[in-house]
């Protein structure tokens, strides 16, 4: 599917696939020789073999972080590119500025015409694409592992040339407004999702949806973009991650060679932008043309990044999988199953987010039962978990699904490029997706319920719902014609 | 959850396979009730993928829309003494994922274990006891039935959904291929647990099954593997071939009124087979037509030169029967007109002229030059080797893919199209408002 350059949704949708499409292109490789850098850490994980999975992490000169990644088991290589910019970098007026920009970086640079980038990927094999969430923008290239220079050469060039032109901005923000239309506003559960996240935060910058308010983006300026390019695309505020058959040094070498004269810039100082405390439930009622009821309810929390107290965010991790962590977990059991009130339901939680987020649980409900009697349902599992400590069989079969999942993640170098770009970018580091498992391990039945106990109140909740407005679908013969 | 887009994705995986060098080594051989195997040895890491396709698609529905799916959403619900807890509970317990799916042609099963046999051995079991002897509890029955009610009435607010339902509509007429694999709401409420037994008992048998497996086994344990999971199934017989979908005699289109801001827009007709003598032709015209993104013609009318719309595209869906060709796109309502106008031109002007000699050239440097990215992940090799058991495509097909490729030239696309496209008796479905 030609879904190039799309906008991640995080929160309720966790897990938004991210594949590329194909593309290809056989060019030659620049011979510029390879400059300075320093090596600051070198850090070998032993997730299997030694040589096999080893991380490395060298930071160039002029503030770019480059973290590779070996996994030898077929000859291709995953580039990606994390900015470290996003829609809760923006403010009200701009909003999808970061969004517009990533469709922009197609758009050509000063060596390249637009659309020439697509077209020398796609003429090396490779796969390419880029997305935008909420704390991150980033790019990517898929390649047979001999070509990791072109992506290279092309991902340095896009970093500070960019060639920004009002005609082909206008295009691509039709294109955007498209996308919002087809992804949200056509959407009814969408709209209601948008509708909670700008609810439920009124001063975190997650209150605005990553592809932009529709005024917003119809009243974006060519001017807008340059300033947010100028200001964010630099190699200091970037991590560049490469997971594949590839030497740690010689890409080391060739990220030197493309990125090593990139000067840095000045980054502007972040402002906290935390939420005050909410003060009691809020809820929001969104009426739209749509057949199927939904609700959602979201609990504030901290995240990994904000807390000082990292148990207390797996502790919710593991909350999450006790309510959602597979089909024997208590809201399949007891809600989809059981007394069967949920046509489908399910619980999430944003581990690493950079700002505060969200524990949110939602539901449909099932054929013939009300929406109240599922928002009543999972009232009663948070009462539980305040009320009861979860069982060791449940902790334990958590462990096991975390054990299994660790080995099924090195199936796709594409998803262990992405898990180590996004813990970068929001402020973490890449060791802690080592440390994962260690830590879901951790976890004791009391802390499930001190974190329950703290975060899961009524006063931290918002809750909204879609009530359905009447749709009259109807189709009609248009009649029949000889075209063309 | 179009079935369309499902649909896709595993031809698209399809499509883009082979090259000369790193091929997987496919092992083949037969189980004792007559399963085909496939399997290819992926000792790197320590787990292990099965799945098993059944030739049950909703193809097989005949009179009752949805059956099949039932059948197949029905496996996880019970099975001998377990029940849909007991189920969830071994596998999660396990570390085991499995997923289920039901499409036109077919019907899978899929099992990811860990490869450590402590694990593995009742993982597996489990999984061929669901397949084996699922006991459709009448409960469990009358739940699933109603989440397919809440499914029905999700496609209904989906103008995507819509849209494809349609056109599957007419483009297939009486052809099985016709009624959406969901069903309707009248044929699913009236569903017995007695037809999903009969279903069952008829389709899920070791001569209708292909068995794919890729994992850190050995070829004796793959061999007790595929035993295991499907061996003891009753032998049962293959299902009979689907009748071929007759091309479309005049062209005809179809509004559904839908609120919405955006229209979407499917043009097309029944297009090719799995094995088709004009496959190669077909799949790489349409790549540079419609099928490879930003850079395809399709894409930089309507998206790149006009801004029209975020996703306007192409696709051949080569299945069991001719499958569709699909054009498609959404734009704001105000500009259907336009889009629907561009997209006729740019096919017109393919069918007319054909493709430049440097569009083959880069459209097949694409094709070939990325190809080990097609087989880099046990997950890719699987949906290979089940696509090319279901199918019946040789056991050399991806060392040869990257060849038959190479050997497509421009005046055969050109004939390709001319013979098998005809725009004058297209299908048109338009979903939004005020058709």
């Amino acid at each position: 599917m030609p879904m190039k350059k799309w906008v991640v949704l995080h929160g309720l949708f966790l897990g938004s696939t991210l594949l590329g499409l194909s593309a290809c292109g056989g060019s030659p490789i620049n011979a510029k020789p390879p400059g300075e850098t320093r090596p600051v850490v070198t850090a070998s994980t032993a997730v299997e073999e030694s040589h096999n999975h080893a991380v490395h992490e060298f930071m160039l000169a002029n503030g770019m972080k480059l973290i590779v990644k070996e996994d030898h088991r077929a000859p291709v290589v995953v580039s990606q590119i994390w900015y470290k910019v996003g829609a809760s970098y923006e403010h009200i007026g701009i909003t999808g500025v970061s969004h517009v920009l990533e469709h922009m970086m197609f758009k050509g640079t000063k060596k390249h015409p637009p659309g020439e980038f697509s077209r020398i990927i796609s003429e090396n094999g490779g796969r390419e694409n880029a997305f935008t969430g909420r704390d991150y923008t980033s790019y990517f290239q898929q390649l047979e592992k001999s070509r990791l220079p072109i992506a290279f050469e092309l991902e340095a060039d896009r970093m500070r040339n960019l060639h920004l032109q009002e005609e082909e901005f206008q295009k691509e923000r039709n294109v955007v407004v498209e996308e919002r239309r087809l992804r949200t506003e056509d959407k009814p559960s969408a709209l209601t999702y948008e509708k909670f996240m700008a609810t439920a935060f009124q001063v975190n910058p997650y209150h605005n949806p990553v592809i932009g308010w529709m005024d917003d983006l119809q009243s974006l300026t060519l001017e807008d973009l340059h300033s947010w390019y100028r200001t964010w695309y630099s190699p200091n505020n970037a991590t560049l991650v490469v997971v594949g058959d590839v030497q740690p040094q010689a890409v080391r070498a060739l990220a030197q060679q493309h990125f090593g004269r990139i000067p840095p810039s000045t980054l502007p100082a972040q402002k906290p932008r935390r939420e005050p405390p909410q003060l009691g439930e809020r809820r929001v009622t969104v009426q739209a043309p749509a057949e199927v009821p939904v609700l959602i309810m979201g609990y504030k929390t901290p995240v990994l990044h904000t807390t000082d107290e990292p148990w207390k965010a797996y502790a919710l991790e593991v909350l999450a999988n006790v309510l959602d962590g597979g089909d024997s977990a208590r809201i399949s059991r007891e809600l989809i199953r059981g007394k069967a009130i949920a046509a489908s339901a399910g619980a999430g939680y944003d581990l690493s987010a950079r700002h505060d987020s969200l524990l949110t649980l939602e539901g449909t409900p099932a054929q013939g039962q009300k929406i109240a009697t599922v928002e009543q349902a999972l009232r009663e599992q948070v009462a539980r978990l305040h009320r009861e400590r979860v069982s060791a069989k449940e902790l334990s079969r958590i462990k096991a699904q975390v054990t299994a999942a660790k080995v099924y993640e090195l199936d796709s170098v594409f998803y262990q490029a992405m898990h180590i770009g996004m813990l970068e970018t929001v402020g973490l580091e890449w060791q802690e997706a080592e440390r994962y498992a260690e830590r879901i391990n951790a976890v004791t039945a009391e802390q499930v319920q001190q974190v329950a106990r703290e975060f899961l109140t009524e006063e931290n909740l918002t809750v909204a719902i879609l009530k359905p407005l009447p749709i009259s679908s109807q189709s009609k013969k248009v009649g029949r014609h000889v075209s063309h | 959850m179009s079935a369309t887009k499902r649909l896709f994705t595993l031809c698209a995986a399809l499509l883009l396979s082979g090259i000369a060098t790193a091929n997987p080594n496919i092992q083949h051989w037969q189980t004792s009730n007559g399963a085909r195997v496939y399997f290819v040895p992926a000792p790197e890491l320590p787990m292990v993928d099965v799945r098993v396709t059944f030739n049950a698609g909703s193809a097989r529905d005949g009179d009752k829309p949805g059956l099949a799916m039932l059948t197949n959403g029905m496996l996880e619900e019970g099975a001998g003494k377990l029940n849909a807890n007991a189920i969830a509970e071994q596998f999660d317990r396990l570390g085991a994922n499995t997923s289920f799916g039901s499409l036109r042609d077919m019907a899978t099963a899929s099992l990811r274990s860990l490869s450590d046999e402590k694990l593995l051995q009742p993982a597996v079991e489990t999984f061929a006891q669901l397949l084996r002897e699922p006991s459709f509890p009448a409960d469990a029955l009358e739940r699933v039935r109603k989440q397919m009610l809440v499914g029905l009435r999700h496609e209904s607010q989906s103008p995507g959904s819509l849209g494809s339902k349609a056109f599957y509509r007419a483009l297939y007429n009486d052809h099985p291929y016709a009624s959406s694999s969901s069903g309707t709401m009248k044929s699913v409420l009236g569903l017995s647990r007695r037809e999903v037994q009969a279903f069952h008992r008829h389709y899920y048998v070791g001569n209708n099954a292909v068995v794919a497996i890729v994992g850190a086994v050995t070829r004796k344990r793959a061999e007790k593997l595929a035993e295991q999971v499907v061996g003891t199934l009753s032998a049962g017989k293959a299902a009979p071939a689907l009748p071929a979908a007759d091309a479309l005699q005049k062209a005809s289109s179809q509004h559904i009124e839908h609120p919405a801001t955006q229209t979407h827009v499917l043009l097309g007709q029944p297009g090719m087979r799995r094995g088709d003598a004009d496959y190669f032709a077909l799949y790489i015209g349409n790549h540079i037509l419609g099928g490879s993104g930003l850079v395809s013609r399709i894409s930089d009318e309507i998206r790149e030169k006009r801004g029209l719309s975020y996703s306007a595209y192409s696709y051949f869906s080569p299945m069991a029967a001719e499958g569709p060709y699909l054009l498609s796109l959404q734009t704001k309502t105000e500009s259907t007109e336009e889009a629907l106008t561009v997209l006729r031109a740019t096919l017109a002007r393919f069918i007319a002229d054909g493709p430049s000699e440097a569009e083959l050239i880069a459209s097949k440097k694409n094709i070939t030059g990325g190809f080990a990215l097609n087989v880099d992940s046990n997950k890719d090799i699987l949906g290979y080797i089940a696509m090319i058991g279901f199918y019946g495509l040789p056991l050399n097909y991806l060392d040869s893919f990257i060849e038959r490729v190479n050997a497509v030239t421009v005046s055969q696309i050109h004939d390709a199209f001319k013979r098998r496209i005809h725009p004058d008796k297209m299908v048109l479905i338009t979903v939004g408002e005020n058709g």
